[in-house]
């Protein structure tokens, strides 16, 4: 009998490389991608899978997994690509052992991040097979084969989501799982060795292995060409990944639209070629940016009527949706309904009784006795304390850049800079910056915000927990400079006296406030409570 | 048949307690399902919904399109409104009547519900108050349930009710009899 099971997108992946047979998952949490590896921590103790301080600390253990003869996945949200780049590129140059896999969750629409970067750019660069399943089935599927084509081409796979395929949950039919590996330490020096002329060897060897990678797109299962048609059509689709569903719900076989389905690069060009000369007019649905819009562009050349998002007929920016691709094929849809009269707008906020609030309350306080104040904030709940009533800092660009921020603009004379960082961002990237700051002497007070967790994600454990003050004073920074406080509305007076004090200290200071994050803990005394029962 | 849902609330309500239950249902009576999921940053007090489609053949979107929603169940009235232009021209609301007033700018509440129960099809109640009565303050987003289990259609309340069981046979016997009353008062609240 065929096992079916309700999976998000997600649980899809992270089930579909538990059945590849992979010996460990190397990641740091990042929405729409943490749900992969917690999903394995639940489910396959067999497999290595403890949270990593970063995402390039991640992509290098598993690289190294890779070295060792075994499967290893690596996962991250988009943004986290630029934080493993150095490490993702240069697993290209060396290639692989054991076959790697690097999941990279994508969030066009920007529902939990910064920006919409699409990690297809990232693949390409690299010049390694990407793979972008459509379906939940897919992205189960297309585990095991994306460690076949890693190993087959002695290459690490990318494999590209979105949050709409990444937080779906769909029936998976699940099969027969596959043995991890034995221990086979590769013993290749000049592949692993990237001095540069090893190095220059290795990239002539990735440049030949192209065309191998480029029939193997065209002849792949996950790229369907349109069926000759003798007719010639006045608009074609080529649908990429999650774009395909949307162009399929708008039932193009009704409007005489022929589909190719991309979802298996290289770009598939013959199959393109021939498609756009059964063709007037191809559009090109892709969620994120016009990677294959371009590259169709190129292909096909200026007087060839392509459209999509470069043109306007699909959205510039943001997630695609069935309405969007509808009115892109022609399909108009007349809702019943206006958008209602009485609806503003929710925004999200931090928790009552989260300990960040009597962070903000106390910074805002002190900032306030300061004309020149500048407040640089970081990644996680508290880039909350952004929005009423707070509206406490004045920057949040990426992850541990409030230190650094702060101690170029107190380079250039800034004062009091202040810089907000929550605990598990600190150990992910806050930490050199914090170095650099020591061996200036900068003027800046750093908060390490410590909440014991890593709270946006849903409560991951936090590398350093337990660790802060001792990474402080290893870095350099001076005993009497770092300060630990309790954030409780009852400890302001102290709170604001020691925040005073460390802005007139013209050096580093750090000051830790620390308590748990209130849902961590309701979560701890429910759970107590329910055994108790 | 397909039935198209939006699951509308304030993050921490409980929607996706909902949406686990109508999927296992889904599930166990073979019947197709797609469900979108808010993660992340949105579910800190903000909005949050959830699009709940089924059908007896294959789905391919994750989204529902807009005018093309049967049925809206939503935790709050001003979240049901949020998405009335997702609404076909035959479909549902079911919807809490009591306000989450976490905004200083929270609409005039008379208009809001106003503008609610002048909907041709919908179906309006303190779940949170009745809840309470029963001696069951957080099994609210259930009660919601049993009212719109009618709606639902594709599946019946009977499967919707041994879902309840399943899903929360975890937490233990005594859960699962005051979810599945609070499932019955819902259900028979809008009989």
């Amino acid at each position: 009998m065929i096992e079916k099971k309700l999976l998000l997108g997600d649980e899809a992946i992270a089930l579909g490389a538990i059945h590849a047979g992979i010996s460990g998952v190397y990641a740091y949490p990042g929405t729409p991608s943490t749900e992969i590896t917690e999903f394995i921590q639940l489910h396959a103790p067999e497999v290595r899978s403890r949270w990593s301080s970063n995402e390039k600390t991640a992509m290098e253990a598993a690289l190294g997994m890779s070295y060792a003869g075994k499967r290893a996945l690596v996962c991250m949200k988009h943004v986290g690509m630029n934080v493993a780049a150095d490490a993702f590129v240069n697993s290209a140059i060396t290639g692989i052992n054991g076959g790697l896999v690097v999941l990279a969750a994508d969030d066009p629409s920007m529902h939990s991040s910064q920006n919409e970067q699409d990690s297809r750019f990232y693949g390409k660069f690299a010049m390694i097979p990407i793979l972008e399943p459509s379906s939940q089935q897919e992205a189960y599927d297309m585990m095991p084969f994306a460690y076949a084509l890693s190993e087959e081409h002695k290459l690490p796979v990318l494999m590209r989501v979105v949050t709409r395929l990444a937080h779906s949950r769909a029936d998976v039919e699940v099969k027969a799982p596959l043995q991890q590996k034995v221990l086979s330490p590769d013993s290749e020096r000049t592949h692993w060795v990237l001095l540069p002329g090893n190095a220059r060897r290795q990239y002539a060897s990735l440049v030949e292995k192209q065309p191998a990678l480029q029939a193997s797109a065209e002849t792949s299962p996950y790229n369907i060409g349109a069926t000759k048609s003798c007719s010639k059509a006045k608009l074609g689709v080529v649908a990429c990944g999650i774009a395909y569903n949307y162009v399929m719900e708008n039932d193009p076989a009704s409007l005489g639209i022929p589909v190719v389905k991309v979802s298996h690069y290289p770009l598939p060009v013959s199959a393109i070629k021939a498609f756009a000369e059964q063709c007037d007019k191809i559009l090109v649905a892709e969620d994120g940016q016009p990677v294959v819009e371009e590259q169709i562009g190129a292909l096909l050349g200026g007087d060839y009527k392509l459209c999509g998002r470069l043109t306007g007929d699909l959205p510039r920016t943001g997630e695609l949706t069935p309405d969007s691709v509808g009115r892109a094929l022609g399909v108009v849809s007349t809702p019943t309904f206006v958008a209602a009269q009485n609806v503003m707008p929710r925004p999200p906020a931090l928790c009552q009784g989260c300990g960040h609030r009597d962070v903000y309350n106390a910074l805002n306080k002190v900032a306030s006795e300061y004309a020149d104040a500048r407040i640089f904030g970081d990644i996680g709940c508290y880039t909350l304390g952004a929005l009423p009533p707070f509206r406490a800092i004045d920057s949040c660009v990426d992850m541990g850049a409030s230190i650094t921020m702060a101690k170029g603009a107190a380079d250039a004379g800034l004062h009091p800079a202040i810089a907000v960082i929550g605990d598990s961002t600190f150990t992910h990237s806050g930490m050199t910056g914090l170095l650099d700051a020591v061996n200036d002497g900068s003027a800046i007070t750093v908060i390490i915000s410590d909440n014991l967790t890593t709270a946006m994600t849903g409560g991951q454990d936090s590398a350093g927990t337990n660790k802060f003050e001792a990474i402080c004073l290893g870095l350099g920074v001076k005993p009497e400079h770092v300060r630990v406080v309790v954030p409780l509305p009852k400890n302001m007076e102290e709170i604001t006296q020691i925040i005073r004090e460390e802005i007139e200290y013209r050096g580093v200071s750090v000051i830790i406030p620390r308590r748990e994050c209130i849902q961590t803990l309701n979560r701890k005394l429910r759970q107590q409570k329910a055994k108790q029962e | 048949m397909k039935k198209d849902i939006i699951l509308a609330g304030v993050g921490g309500q409980g929607i996706l307690t909902i949406a686990t239950i109508i999927g296992d249902a889904a599930a166990h009576a073979g019947v197709n399902l797609k469900q979108a999921e808010v993660h992340g940053m949105s579910q800190r007090g903000g909005d949050v919904q959830s699009n709940l489609r089924l059908s007896t053949q294959s789905i391919y979107s994750d989204l529902v399109r807009e005018g093309a929603a049967d049925l809206i169940i939503s935790m709050e009235p001003m979240e049901a409104l949020r998405y009335l232009h997702y609404l076909n021209s035959d479909g549902w609301v079911v919807s809490s009547s009591r306000p989450f007033k976490n905004i200083p700018n929270y609409p005039d509440e008379q208009a809001l519900m106003k503008e609610l129960q002048s909907l041709p099809r919908v179906a309006v109640l303190d779940i949170e108050e009745l809840a309470k009565q029963n001696n069951m303050p957080k099994s609210a987003n259930i009660v919601l349930l049993g009212m719109a289990a009618p709606y639902i259609e594709i599946l019946s309340p009977a499967q919707l009710r041994e879902s309840i069981a399943r899903v929360f046979s975890s937490k233990g016997e005594q859960v699962v009899k005051v979810n599945q009353q609070a499932f019955d008062l819902g259900l028979n609240a809008v009989k």
